[in-house]
């Protein structure tokens, strides 16, 4: 190669490489290196380098077989999968309901409107609806009927998933539906399909691609979350979010959190390849 | 009848006289003021290649959705294959439809896509193998069952298109504007290859267009359609020699519009001079005398026959096959056509620029059209 094509390639390929250098290959070698490491006395790292975190993680400490962090692991994805179950459950039929809707840009501007105001102050919100004296209670004693006690409880954390990961479902979907082609539809009709069939067959791949991206852009963070477990559900509700950071404030052990981080990591990463691996080539592209 | 053959010696298969389809007194209307059918009343014959033809908006695209079940009719009857089909969905009738833009599923191979209309009907999956690969080798893409549509030529898609519908065996096909989005040269092949497609197979097409060419090379009978309504129905042929309005002599190919008055009898008068035709007008009404440019015949020489008047070679295009010339005959504007041909008929002749000539206008080309001009 020439210099001037070197210098060419260097000055668009650089920066980017540089970025993901320096803010994600960086940082998750050092995690994986610490996670390595050990805590000493004053809640530094030091060596040797060791398995027990990992150990530790896997239930396998010195006292026998405690799956204590599996459960917790086990828990995260279920909120994870009922979560992101709910969101599609909601956010699949309103993604089309705006699409169709004359007044398209004003329930896009609600859907973002949240995105407005801090994530802590929406959750602490559900806290004032939620409480023993709460909104919800009011309302439900105006109308004679039993008070409920949600707050602190694994409901409230499940609905404020639902509730906080939803804009993150409707938006890629939305711009799926946007570019439906309907003729497809008529296309499927016309071939015979009824209803169900013609929008199984003409309408739901053509939302797959805005699907997907919404279904792992709520599955992925309502797996790691800790504010809304921590908030919502009275510090009762341990997720392995909150575990983690847990590790890195008040226990300070930076090398179990690390490798608790890095096991999370692992997994999610493992089923983004195998993902990817079925839907080949352009199931890659559709995830990036 | 006799015409066609005539003109389509090759057209071996003579169309029923029995209907397959049958409008009347249809009605559909947009909104508040898009009246897109204004009372249709049509038969389309079994078997037959019957075109729509209109300009955009004319409504001819409203009717084949009509046919398919996409659209309901205001009012009216709509009957399929001897059924009412009113109220029936799309799903549930006997035709198919080839769209515009070929509609294919992406994310289908064009097997997936051709198999679709028979898994639906729930046809068992070895038969439909087969009649897939036995659809795909009559379009001629027999090796292109495994590809998705986004691998695939425009000329392919449409090809995918017609074999996703026909693997259906319908009672109707209809086609909208199918060869709209190809290039010259293919879309003159597959007009040959649909034409020949339709008389091996004997389905009734319904082919809507707004090429005027197309239609009068494809179909059987053209209907032309004009602001919700159907100007004329005919023999392509009949329409093209025998326009029954201005719209339909100007929409179909070139035709000089000269405004006329009866005199009564079989004379009119017009800015030209009297005219005589081979029909009775009567006196008083204004009429208009509709003549294809290639049935003006041009001479230096006066001679015996009636209808000649002076004009004036205004311009002269050459266009390769023939010689266009625009005339000025006292004030009105005429264009004639001479074929360009190197044989020294008698009467052949070229002219110049600003000659004076003679256009004679045979009273049996001449149509008149009871509209005032």
């Amino acid at each position: 190669m020439s210099r001037a094509s070197w210098k060419r390639l260097l000055a668009t390929v650089f920066p980017g490489t540089a970025w993901l250098l320096l803010f994600t290959l960086l940082p998750t070698l050092l995690i994986l290196y610490a996670s390595f490491l050990q805590r000493d006395p004053h809640g530094w790292l030091s060596g040797p380098l060791t398995l027990a975190n990992y150990a530790r993680f896997l239930g396998l400490g010195p006292d026998g077989f405690d799956p204590l962090y599996l459960r917790i692991l086990g828990r995260s994805f279920l909120l994870g999968a009922v979560t992101t179950f709910f969101v599609v459950l909601l956010g699949y039929p309103f993604a089309f309901f705006i699409a169709r809707s004359r007044h398209k840009n004003l329930l896009l501007l609600l859907v973002v409107l949240p995105f407005w105001t801090n994530f802590l102050i929406r959750v602490y919100a559900w806290i004032v609806i939620f409480q023993r004296k709460g909104v919800l209670n009011a309302l439900l004693d105006n109308l004679g009927l039993q008070p409920l006690h949600l707050y602190p409880s694994w409901t409230a954390v499940y609905v404020g998933a639902v509730y906080t990961y939803l804009p993150f479902l409707i938006l890629p979907l939305y711009a799926s539906v946007e570019k439906i082609d309907w003729t497809l539809l008529e296309a499927a009709y016309d071939l015979g399909a009824g209803r169900v069939r013609g929008f199984w067959h003409a309408v739901f791949p053509q939302t797959l691609p805005g699907l997907v991206a919404g279904v792992l852009l709520v599955f992925i963070p309502a797996l790691g979350t800790f504010v809304i477990s921590d908030l919502l559900g009275g510090g009762k509700a341990i997720l392995i979010g909150n575990v983690i950071q847990q590790q890195f404030g008040g226990s300070r052990d930076w090398a179990f959190g690390s490798a608790a981080t890095f096991v999370l990591m692992a997994i999610v990463l493992g089923g983004l390849w195998l993902y990817a691996r079925r839907a080949g080539e352009r199931g890659m592209e559709e995830l990036v | 009848m006799e015409q066609r053959r005539l003109f389509k010696g090759k057209r071996t298969r003579t169309p029923g006289s029995e209907a397959i389809v049958r409008l009347s007194g249809v009605y559909k209307r947009f909104g508040e003021h898009a009246q897109a059918l204004a009372g249709v009343d049509l038969e389309v014959r079994a078997g037959e290649f019957f075109s729509l033809l209109g300009p955009s908006g004319c409504g001819k695209t409203t009717l084949l959705r009509i046919l398919a079940g996409f659209e309901e009719p205001d009012a009216g009857r709509v009957e399929i294959a001897g059924r009412d089909a009113r109220g029936l969905p799309p799903y549930r009738r006997p035709v198919n439809m080839v769209f515009q833009n070929y509609a294919l599923f992406p994310h289908m191979t064009v097997f997936g896509n051709v198999a679709f209309g028979l898994r639906m009907k729930r046809v068992p999956e070895p038969e439909v193998a087969e009649r897939v690969s036995r659809a795909l080798e009559l379009v001629d893409i027999g090796p292109l069952a495994g590809r998705r549509p986004h691998e695939l030529s425009g000329g392919q898609k449409q090809r995918v298109a017609l074999a996703r519908a026909l693997v259906n065996e319908p009672e109707v096909l209809l086609l909208d504007e199918p060869l709209g989005a190809l290039d010259y040269k293919l879309r003159k092949q597959l007009q040959v290859e649909l034409m020949n497609l339709q008389e091996e197979l004997g389905i009734t097409f319904v082919y809507v267009t707004h090429d005027q060419e197309e239609a009068l090379v494809m179909s059987d009978r053209i209907a032309v359609m004009r602001a919700g309504r159907i100007e004329q129905l005919d023999y392509p042929e009949a329409i093209y020699e025998r326009p029954a309005s201005s719209f339909v002599a100007q929409f179909l190919g070139t035709s000089n519009l000269i405004p006329a008055s009866g005199l009564g009898d079989n004379r009119l008068r017009t800015p030209l001079g009297e005219m005589l035709t081979t029909e009775t007008v009567s006196a008083g009404r204004s009429y208009t005398l509709s003549i294809r440019p290639e049935k003006i015949r041009l001479s230096r020489e006066r001679g015996p026959l009636p209808n000649t008047f002076a004009v004036r070679v205004d311009d002269i295009i050459y266009t390769g096959a023939e010689n266009q010339y625009l005339l000025d005959a006292g004030g009105l504007e005429l264009v004639a056509y001479t074929l360009n041909s190197d044989i020294q008929e008698p009467g052949f002749e070229e002219f110049d620029y600003d000659e004076q000539i003679f256009a004679r206008f045979p009273p049996e080309n001449l149509v008149v059209i009871d509209e005032p001009g």
